[in-house]
């Protein structure tokens, strides 16, 4: 980072400072910063809040239908008695999806964008205000079901977590790379359904996702029959644990990738 | 459909320019997008034009700068191009590879001008 004005220049951008060989501040002002600074400003700030209340923040991606709800009805069951649980839920319209939720005995904030695809930093504050932070250890964020425009919006949560359910085809992370990029891990869900579909092939939609030089785990799982939710509880725990660790060591996480947020990191 | 909201937030950013300029509006606007940045140029442009009215940037040009992908691999080293869904390695087919560039969403560079009340800069620009 430039220590002139505080702008970005890292090694994608810094060729237009070298070959430009200006970096002035006249009529014509370098700026170098992400369109997206506004947002990711108070994404550090919810991320920061988040920390010191030694919350572990969850951000659930999919396309509508792929089984975020479910499967957070079902993480209640299973954790709801080792952890307090809390949900802010993203959907353009209704309160559907936090009364299913509160129906599990969990605290739910509903965000409702209206015509907006996506939740921002912003919305996720202000729901903030409606949760009391303290009685929460495990906060999940159920964005808007989208594969596109979530990927984009930085919320302050700790993990990506993308979801893919066996309907939807096993080549969605070629067809939505941005997202699938994105992911800390991608569960393929509603796996009970392999059988009957005969055509998805989690192995194949785990090469697709390396194809995207993303490490990220792959639990094959149903929500509705219980195959391999052991798995993603489990991720979840260690998840937990290691986010009391980090906190006690005054460090934080930030997913896998942000658009430039990796590289404007690095350039520090 | 996300552009919109990007949009709006490049407005917010250039009035915070233009303020620390006096008298001198937004003319010309640099971005540089990236394949990988989830925005689609084309739509981010259609969208500067709803999101600057009444802004300091009315009459603004935007120039996109579009980059390519680049991935370094993290077995063998060498840089190569890559695409959006195959941020493979070209040298030795590694998966592992970290990216260079392509995700850029950056705001880069922003010309002023004098402001000019009789509207003569808007056809200049249009």
């Amino acid at each position: 980072m430039c220590d002139t004005c505080g702008c970005s220049i890292t090694e994608g951008n810094r060729h237009l400072i070298d070959e430009g060989g200006k970096h002035e501040h006249s009529g014509a002002v370098e700026v170098l910063s992400n369109l997206l600074h506004e947002n990711n400003h108070t994404a550090a700030h919810n991320r920061e809040h988040f920390d010191r209340h030694h919350v572990l923040t969850i951000n659930l991606m999919s396309s509508p239908g792929s089984g975020k709800t479910a499967l957070l009805e079902t993480t209640i069951e299973q954790l709801g008695e080792k952890y307090r649980i809390g949900v802010i839920e993203g959907d353009l319209e209704t309160e559907n999806d936090a009364a299913r939720i509160r129906a599990k005995g969990v605290p739910a904030v509903q965000i409702m964008t209206g015509t907006a695809c996506h939740l921002d930093a912003h919305l996720v504050h202000s729901a903030l205000h409606d949760m009391n932070l303290d009685e929460i250890d495990i906060l999940f964020i159920e964005n808007v079901g989208n594969l596109v425009c979530p990927a984009s919006f930085d919320l302050g949560q700790h993990y990506n977590v993308t979801l893919l359910s066996t309907t939807e085809g096993d080549d969605k992370p070629a067809k939505y790379p941005v997202m699938f990029r994105a992911a800390d891990a991608m569960l393929i869900t509603k796996s009970d359904l392999l059988e009957v579909l005969g055509d998805f092939d989690p192995q194949k939609a785990t090469q697709y996702l390396r194809n995207l030089a993303n490490p990220a785990e792959v639990m094959t799982l149903s929500a509705r029959s219980g195959e391999h939710i052991d798995l993603w509880i489990e991720w979840l725990q260690k998840r937990f644990q290691e986010q009391q660790q980090r906190i006690a060591g005054g460090e934080t996480r930030r997913p896998a990738i942000q658009a430039d947020g990796i590289a404007l990191h690095a350039a520090r | 459909m996300h552009e919109l909201s990007i949009c709006q937030a490049l407005v917010d950013q250039l009035e915070g320019i233009a303020a620390q300029h006096p008298g001198k509006q937004v003319a010309e606007v640099y971005l540089g997008i990236g394949p990988l940045s989830g925005v689609v140029p084309q739509l981010l442009n259609d969208a500067f034009s709803v999101a600057r009215a009444g802004s300091c940037a009315d009459a603004a040009t935007l120039h996109i700068h579009e980059s390519e992908i680049i991935v370094r691999c993290l077995s063998c080293g060498k840089q190569s191009p890559a695409t959006a869904n195959r941020l493979l390695c070209s040298h030795c087919g590694e998966w592992q590879t970290e990216l260079v560039s392509g995700d850029e969403l950056l705001l880069e560079r922003v010309e002023l001008e004098a402001f000019e009340q009789s509207g003569e800069s808007s056809q200049k620009y249009h």
